[in-house]
């Protein structure tokens, strides 16, 4: 029986140990460890050879990864920011609509459609005709009505392109936010919040003393994974500019420099680099996740 | 019950599929021509398989990120046994990868243009058998207009500018450039930049340029890109810089054909006939839409004055795929022999009015008149040179080059674009 007890663990555990070693451990550590050679496709191949931090000074230093890390910077900032705040007020200010269910479905439809999709759609809104042709584009056409001369929306930089592509981010994601927040805040007893009314709380107050605090948990979580999402954009920016007028993100220079370049290093190098950002949210919201099971 | 049938038939399938393989060799192609292309290539093979019942050559078309899908094949080990393509930079990578076969002896080349030929050569080997040509050096014009508008084909840069001008003058805009072309967008601006190179420094000094002998610093690069960019300046450009950052290259030429014309003039490679025709199936060409050749811009740029042309175009590679042949199996040979004849030129040639690089290819398959002039250009030329950016590294030709044209239109100064070019092209040529 004690033996038993010994090897039983492993039988249970074995499995998936054998499947994260091989899918997730071993492509790891050979990333690593390519991020120190040159470029080539084999890690013990004709072209490789050793080429020390080279790779890791170019990640850190040369002018189109700085500006991938800066917008990098801008999309966590500001993607994060705004699926979480617009997903926690669409959720508790639909729970007083009597069409609450369908306007939180139309509010979700952008998440179920792909990436790629979704920024063939906003390509089509951004677009730009010379003056005085007919703009196809809705946004250049309201500006166009109002008087104005036609934009360049995804060409104009450093801040107009940037965000507009961060706005398609925040289209597709903010309804899956608000549909988690959504559940946490109907998760919340109404008698709490009654009882602070016939205190004579009034509703910002009980949105800020009651209600939040009790969705702090939930809004981490939904944090961290939409900062654990946007660092590794990729699809909105290769679709919609791919990285150029200073656009550039890094997992769109880690595709570029892998199967554009076959810079195998340089690649590696680059997924480490965003491998390391993300670990510690990722153990943030494991950390959380397991707490809070633990509480239940 | 049902289960049983179906197991049955697939079984069936399965071993029927094999053994119908089995009879016959196999060869792998991967192209990537979108539209009309891929059914006239279909056409060539089918000619290839009538006469050849023992071998099936199956086609792959992978008309997106085919470099990236490339890359992935090779890593994985099972590439297709050969593609054609444009990418001579890339092809040298594979080169030195060892991961493409040296045609050198394998393949007769006697019927390939002597002129195109070295253009798939790399290191005493033959990589790249080229097979479909492109006469890059062409400006689109609408003759109906310039006739009825008084305008002449301008012979030098200065007269183009006079005719620019002009045109400006009496309320047009004289060119339309489309630099967009989603995750390949800034190369239609190479091929401007290549082509005033050539005209400006000449061909001996491009050559030095394409094999980075030259910094990008130079200041003969600069001038060729401040050349492109005076046309902005000038506000030649319809829809001016974010215009041409915004137009794909595939829509360029369309204001041509406006009534009246958004604009008059477009540079691009003699494959925007397929375009012109899908977008306005009316037009007839020689007549609704013609070419004049790039001017000359430096007469003293060639040793004996003329113009010279850029061309681009596709050469077949075969990949190394393993197994005792590496990749030389004789059926994958006999098939990029045949791509070679005169017979799959003519079928090219007649199926889409382009180009072949057969030198004896028979001048009455050139039912087009613009594809007749485009040959003869081709034929003529005392310098003709192949697209630069294609016969760079990979991060250079089809990255820093294209973002450079896109960072440069849009108002980067010329310098900074210059030197951080310059900084990729070190590191890209270093071995």
């Amino acid at each position: 029986m004690i033996r038993a007890g010994r090897w039983r663990p492993w039988l249970f555990v074995g499995p998936a140990l054998l499947l994260i070693g091989f899918f997730l451990v071993y492509p790891a550590l050979v990333t690593i460890a390519r991020s120190f050679f040159g470029r080539g496709a084999q890690l013990f191949g004709p072209m490789v050879h050793y080429v020390g931090f080279a790779n890791w000074k170019y990640v850190f230093t040369s002018p189109v990864m700085l500006t991938a890390l800066r917008n990098n910077v801008l999309w966590v900032v500001l993607f994060t920011l705004c699926t979480v705040s617009i997903g926690l007020v669409l959720a508790v200010m639909l729970d007083r609509v009597r069409y609450e269910k369908i306007l939180k479905s139309v509010i979700f439809v952008p998440a179920a459609i792909s990436m790629v999709g979704a920024s063939i759609i906003w390509k089509f809104v951004y677009a730009f005709r010379p003056e005085g042709m007919p703009q196809i584009g809705i946004l250049n056409a309201i500006v166009v009505s109002l008087g104005g001369k036609p934009i360049g929306w995804l060409i104009q930089r450093p801040w107009i392109n940037n965000i507009c592509l961060i706005i398609v981010g925040i289209w597709i994601w903010t309804g899956f936010c608000m549909i988690i927040l959504s559940a946490a805040y109907k998760n919340i007893p109404k008698a709490l919040l009654e009882a602070a009314r016939i205190d004579g709380a009034n509703e910002w107050q009980v949105f800020h003393r009651i209600v939040l605090p009790l969705l702090v948990p939930t809004v981490a979580v939904v944090g961290t994974t939409m900062v654990v999402t946007v660092l590794k954009i990729f699809d909105i920016v290769y679709v919609m500019t791919n990285g150029n007028f200073a656009t550039e993100v890094i997992a769109n220079r880690m595709y570029k420099e892998m199967f554009n370049y076959f810079n195998y290093g340089r690649a590696s190098a680059i997924a480490v680099v965003l491998l390391i950002l993300i670990v510690p949210f990722m153990i943030l919201n494991i950390r959380r996740f397991t707490r809070q099971e633990g509480g239940r | 019950m049902r289960k049983i049938v179906m197991l049955l038939l697939v079984g069936l399938l399965v071993v029927g599929g094999a053994a119908f393989a089995a009879d016959k060799k196999v060869v792998t192609v991967m192209h990537g021509w979108p539209g009309e292309q891929a059914p006239a290539f279909q056409k060539i093979v089918d000619a290839f398989e009538a006469q050849n019942p023992d071998i099936d050559v199956q086609v792959e078309i992978v008309g997106r990120d085919r470099p990236a899908v490339l890359a992935t094949r090779l890593a994985a080990g099972n590439p297709p046994d050969m593609t054609p393509h444009p990418w001579i930079g890339t092809m040298k990578q594979w080169a030195d990868a060892g991961q493409i076969v040296d045609l050198t002896g394998l393949v007769d080349t006697s019927e390939v243009n002597p002129a195109l030929l070295p253009i798939g050569e790399y290191d005493n080997g033959l990589y790249g058998l080229f097979i479909f040509p492109n006469v890059k050096s062409c400006v689109w014009y609408n003759p109906k207009v310039f006739a009825a508008r008084g305008y002449k084909i301008p012979n030098t840069w200065y007269e183009l500018l006079a005719l620019s001008d002009k045109i400006k003058a009496d309320g047009g805009v004289p060119w339309s450039i489309g630099l967009e072309s989603g995750a390949a967008s800034g190369w239609p601006g190479t091929d401007w930049i290549e082509d005033i190179m050539l005209r400006t420094a000449g061909p001996a000094v491009y050559d030095k340029w394409v094999a980075h002998e030259i910094p990008w610093t130079d200041p003969r690069v600069k001038k060729a890109f401040e050349i492109f960019g005076s046309l902005f300046d000038r506000g030649y450009v319809f829809g001016g810089r974010t215009g041409a950052l915004t137009t794909n290259f595939g829509n360029a030429a369309d204001p041509l054909f406006n009534t009246p014309p958004t604009a008059y003039m477009s540079k691009q490679a003699t494959f925007i006939q397929g375009f012109i025709k899908d977008h306005f199936p009316n037009l007839v060409a020689g007549e609704d839409y013609d070419f004049f050749t790039f001017p000359t811009i430096t007469p003293q740029a060639t040793p004996d004055g003329s113009n010279p042309i850029l061309v681009s175009g596709d050469v077949v590679t075969v990949f190394n795929t393993g197994g005792p042949l590496n990749g030389t199996r004789p059926e994958v040979i006999k098939f990029a022999q045949f791509l070679t004849s005169q017979e799959a030129a003519t079928i090219w040639s007649t199926e889409l009015g382009e180009l072949s690089a057969n030198k004896n290819a028979d001048p009455s398959i050139f039912t087009n008149p613009i594809t007749k002039k485009a040959q003869e250009m081709l034929m003529g030329a005392s310098y003709s040179r192949y697209d630069g950016s294609d016969m760079m590294p990979a991060s250079i030709g089809t990255g820093a080059f294209w973002s450079a044209i896109l960072d440069y239109v849009s108002g980067v100064p010329i310098n900074t674009v210059l030197e951080s070019l310059e900084q990729s092209a070190v590191e890209a040529y270093a071995k």
